[in-house]
Order: structure tokens, then sequence, then C-alpha cells
């Protein structure tokens, strides 16, 4: 689970231009200097590197099953769809 | 008349007519009155022309021409519905306002429809109605005066689609030899200025959402400035193939279900595909030949946001309703309806809306705005085009089409945005907005005729 948990940290820190040390799994993507565009591009790079699909519309990211909250809460929201996927 | 004077010696002012002089001042003065007489002759103080409206002609997915959509913009009625194309069931988003049961050979002939891709089709037929309606025949001077500025995103993007899978996913090293002729975005402009001898300027413009106001603004100061006597207008598109939704379903700003413009329950966006063509005339010309002018053209403005390449700015929104009032010599009380963007995602409706109340103040409570891209879906490119229709009807029937799947208001879309029926409203004039992705927009003003 932490190789997933890494991964992810590795991508979304890619999108941010920061270091992976920065980031904090409390972080929002606000928080992490990530807009919109960068969610979405995110996201993708995600689906891509754990060969899932995951259910996110930019229209209404609150009301998607997949918590974009946080880090923590992205982190976990993948591991439950590699799992279900496994 | 007058006493006989010597050589040299002037006549007093008093005396002097124009009209009765002779020989080379004769010349002289007929170039000159000839110049004067460009001038007065436009209704406009500065010498611009007017601009009329005097044939329409549309393919989309409420109809095949201008009376079976206007008739399903009055009834409210939704051209979006299951998309079916090869491939469909590998796309996430499977809806969009299709043209139906479309078959090239009801149209064309076969020689044709091998140059022909269906952005172009569309814009053919679009043209047929609306050249037929204005009555025109482009012949001798008319053709050399006439010409044609088209709007799409993304031209033959169906051709790219076929022979993209052909190449790569069928293996095959051979390609039909008029890909090129058939894709290119200036293709339906070609075909149109061919179909009817049209040789003045002609050109496409690609601005994404926004490409067929920036036609129609193009073609009208054309038409304004005196460049052209005629210009055919408007735009097309034909993206709902895979390789075309696939490419959007990757923004994540489309709909699954349904195109709900301002209402809080929107998400996102559903495209659609068709044309719309106009004829934009010189008005002295149309009211010479005694045509129907179905309303006037009086004002447009574009600007860019500079910005973002997809979140719309309000301020970038509202400079570009403002600039065609100011264009149009309008004053924001006199707007009865607009023709919104309204594609029916989160970031676009609250947008629109934030900047329509604030180029129009109070009156923006008294103004209605609806979104018909909830009945015939975001034809991207070709949507300006088809959304007029919803404007000269508004002018000239006195109905005010609806924004339906309206299902909940949103505090932050709180204009009137006639939900689910249409209205009838006597309006005099009316915008339609168009903001693109890339912060690139365009507004266009017409009046009653």
């Amino acid at each position: 689970m932490t190789e997933i948990r890494d991964r992810i940290i590795q991508i979304v820190a890619e999108q941010a231009m920061l270091d992976p040390s920065e980031l904090k799994l409390e972080m929002s993507p606000q928080d992490i200097g990530i807009d919109s565009l960068g969610l979405v591009e995110s996201i993708f790079a995600i689906e891509e590197a754990f060969d899932i699909s995951v259910p996110f519309n930019a229209n209404e990211p609150e009301k998607s099953d997949f918590d974009i909250s946080t880090l923590g809460a992205i982190v976990a929201a993948v591991e439950k769809l590699v799992a279900e996927k496994a | 008349m007058n006493a006989k004077r010597t050589k040299g010696e002037k006549t007093p002012k008093s005396e002097r007519k124009p009209g009765k002089v002779k020989g080379k001042v004769k010349n002289a003065t007929k170039i000159a009155r000839t110049m004067l007489g460009r001038v007065i002759m436009g209704r406009h103080a500065n010498g611009m022309r007017r601009v009329a409206i005097t044939g329409m002609g549309t393919v989309n997915a409420l109809g095949r021409d201008v009376p079976s959509t206007l008739e399903a913009m009055r009834e409210g009625r939704c051209g979006i519905g299951p998309l079916e194309f090869r491939d469909v069931e590998r796309l996430a988003i499977r809806i969009g306002g299709q043209v139906r049961d479309w078959e090239a050979e009801t149209y064309f002939n076969r020689q044709q429809i091998v140059l022909y891709d269906k952005f172009t089709q569309f814009t053919l037929l679009a043209a047929r109605e609306a050249v037929a309606q204005s009555g025109l025949v482009f012949e001798g001077e008319l053709g050399l005066r006439s010409g044609v500025v088209l709007g799409t995103a993304a031209g033959g993007m169906n051709t790219w689609d076929e022979n993209y899978r052909t190449v790569y996913e069928e293996g095959k090293n051979r390609v039909h030899p008029f890909v090129v002729p058939r894709l290119m975005n200036n293709a339906a402009c070609s075909h149109l200025s061919m179909e009817y001898g049209l040789l003045g300027p002609s050109f496409t413009v690609a601005t994404a959402c926004a490409s067929s106001n920036h036609a129609m603004g193009l073609a009208f100061n054309m038409v304004r400035s005196g460049a052209a006597t005629v210009m055919l207008t408007g735009g097309s598109e034909a993206m709902l193939c895979f390789g075309g939704v696939k490419a959007w379903e990757g923004l994540r700003v489309m709909s699954k279900d349904a195109c709900r413009p301002f209402s809080a329950t929107r998400n996102g966006m559903v495209q659609g595909e068709g044309a719309g063509v106009f004829v934009f005339e010189d008005w002295e010309h149309a009211i010479a030949r005694g045509a129907d002018i179905l309303a006037e053209v009086v004002g447009f403005s574009m600007s860019a946001d500079a910005q973002d390449i997809v979140m719309p700015s309000a301020i970038g929104a509202e400079r570009t309703i403002t600039g065609a009032m100011l264009d149009a010599h309008m004053r924001p009380e006199e707007v009865g309806y607009i023709n919104a963007h309204g594609t029916g995602t989160a970031a676009n409706d609250k947008t629109e809306c934030a900047a329509v109340a604030h180029a129009f103040g109070h009156h923006a409570d008294r103004l209605m705005i609806s979104s018909t891209k909830s009945m015939h879906g975001h034809l991207i490119g070709g949507t300006g085009a088809v959304e007029l229709l919803a404007c000269i009807m508004a002018l000239r029937d006195g109905v005010i089409a609806p924004t339906i799947g309206y299902e909940e208001p949103d505090p932050e879309c709180a204009l009137d945005v006639v939900p689910n029926e249409a209205r009838e409203a006597r309006v005099e004039a009316v915008l339609s907005n168009a903001f693109a992705f890339g912060g690139l927009n365009a507004v266009i003003a017409l009046r009653k005729a």
C-alpha cells in the first residue's frame, strides 16, 4: 500500500513542480498549488499508472465518488479502486 | 442665364449651381459627387452600410431545415440522445446532439461525397436553404462582390478519424487520394464558393466554440465597410465520431446524461453537430431588390481574456458584451434577449451570468437569457450559427427559445433563463454570446428588421 501512496505523491509532486518530500497527506490540491486543469492531468496520470478508471467530473468534483479533498483522500480512493480491480 | 463674363472672371458665389458646370470640370464634379454619394447612401452617419440578413439555413439535431429547428425550439424538444457510430461502446460519454440517419446520398452524388467530409455536407445543405430563401443569384458583378466566411473548430474530423483508423488500427499503408482536400478546415468554405460562384473574399476561422460568431462578425464588418455586397457566413462542425468524443472525454467536462445550463444540477456539456449558414447582405442592395429582411446585424465585438486556456473570465465576457452594444449604438435597456453561451459546465454558466449581471446592471433582471445548447447540444465551431436562429426567432416571431433540462435554481445563475418552456415576448434587440476555450470571446448584436 505504501507503494500506491508513494507513486501518487510522485505524480502529484511532478504536476505541482515540487519535491515529493514537500507534500503531506493532509494537504488539499489548492495547498499543493494544483488548479482544476492540473487535477484533471494528475487523475489521468493516476489512471495510467494503476490501470484504473477514476470517476471524476470536473463540473461536480464534490459530488464525485472519488474524494479529492486532500492528498490522503486521493490515496485512499485509489487504494480502493486498485483493490476493487484485483 | 448668366450675363456673359470675360475669361478668368469668377462667378459670384450666389450664382454657382452644382450640376450646371461643363467640360472637364463636370467629370471632376461627377467623381466627387459619386464619392460623396457613397457616404450618404449608407444609413450610418460614419459612412458604414447597414447589414441585412436575407437568408438562413441549418442542419442540426433538431431538424434538417430552419422551420423544423425553430418548431423544436418552440416546443422545447431535446435533440440529444444516444450516440450511434463505430466504437461508441469504448466511450464513457455516449450521448450527443447527433444528426440522425444521415445519408449523404440523399443530397449529394458520388463524386461530391468523395470530396465532402460531413462538416462540408452539413454546410452545403444549410447554404442551399439560405441562398434559396434570399433569392440571390450570384452573377456578374455580384459574384465578384460576394464571399464566404465560415467557422469550424475541427474541420474534417471524421475524415481524420476514419483514415487514422485505416493506417494505425487496420495497418493499411494506403489512403484515399482526397484525404487532405476533404479534411482541411477551409473545405466547406471553398466548396460553398464553388457552388455559388462567389469570387470575393473567402476564408475560414477557427476559434473553438466562438468560431461561428467570429466568422459572422467578420462577414458583418465586410458588408458594413463596403468590402463585399453579400457574404455567406455561419459555421459547421461534425466532431461526433470516436476520436472526436474521446478527446473531449479526457477533459472531464462532459455530462453523461444531459445538458442542463444554469440549473444547479448541471454536470457538464453535451456535444452536438451540424451547421448554420446565413446570407448577410448590404441593406440598400436588399431593399433595392425587394428582399424579405429577416433581421439586421448591428454590432459585433471580440476580445481575448489573455488568462487561461480553458477557464473563462467574467471580465473578458463582460467587456465583449459591452463592446457589442457600443458597436451597435445600443443601450443596455434595449436588449430583450440574449442567446447565452450556456454550455452547462459549472465554470461557464456562473461566469457568464456574472458577466451579464455586470454588463447590464438593473436591466439584467428584466432581460431573458437562454441556452439552446440544452436542445441541440454544443456544436463547438458551428454553435453560434445555429444559435443565431433562436435570436432571429425572438426578433421575427416574438418567441423566446427555452433553456430545457432546468431543474433547480443556482444562486450563481440568478437570471431569467426562460426555463423549460418557450415564451412569447416582443423584443427589439438581441445579443448572441460565444466564449471559447482559449479565452476568445465574440458577441454579435441584432435588431428587428
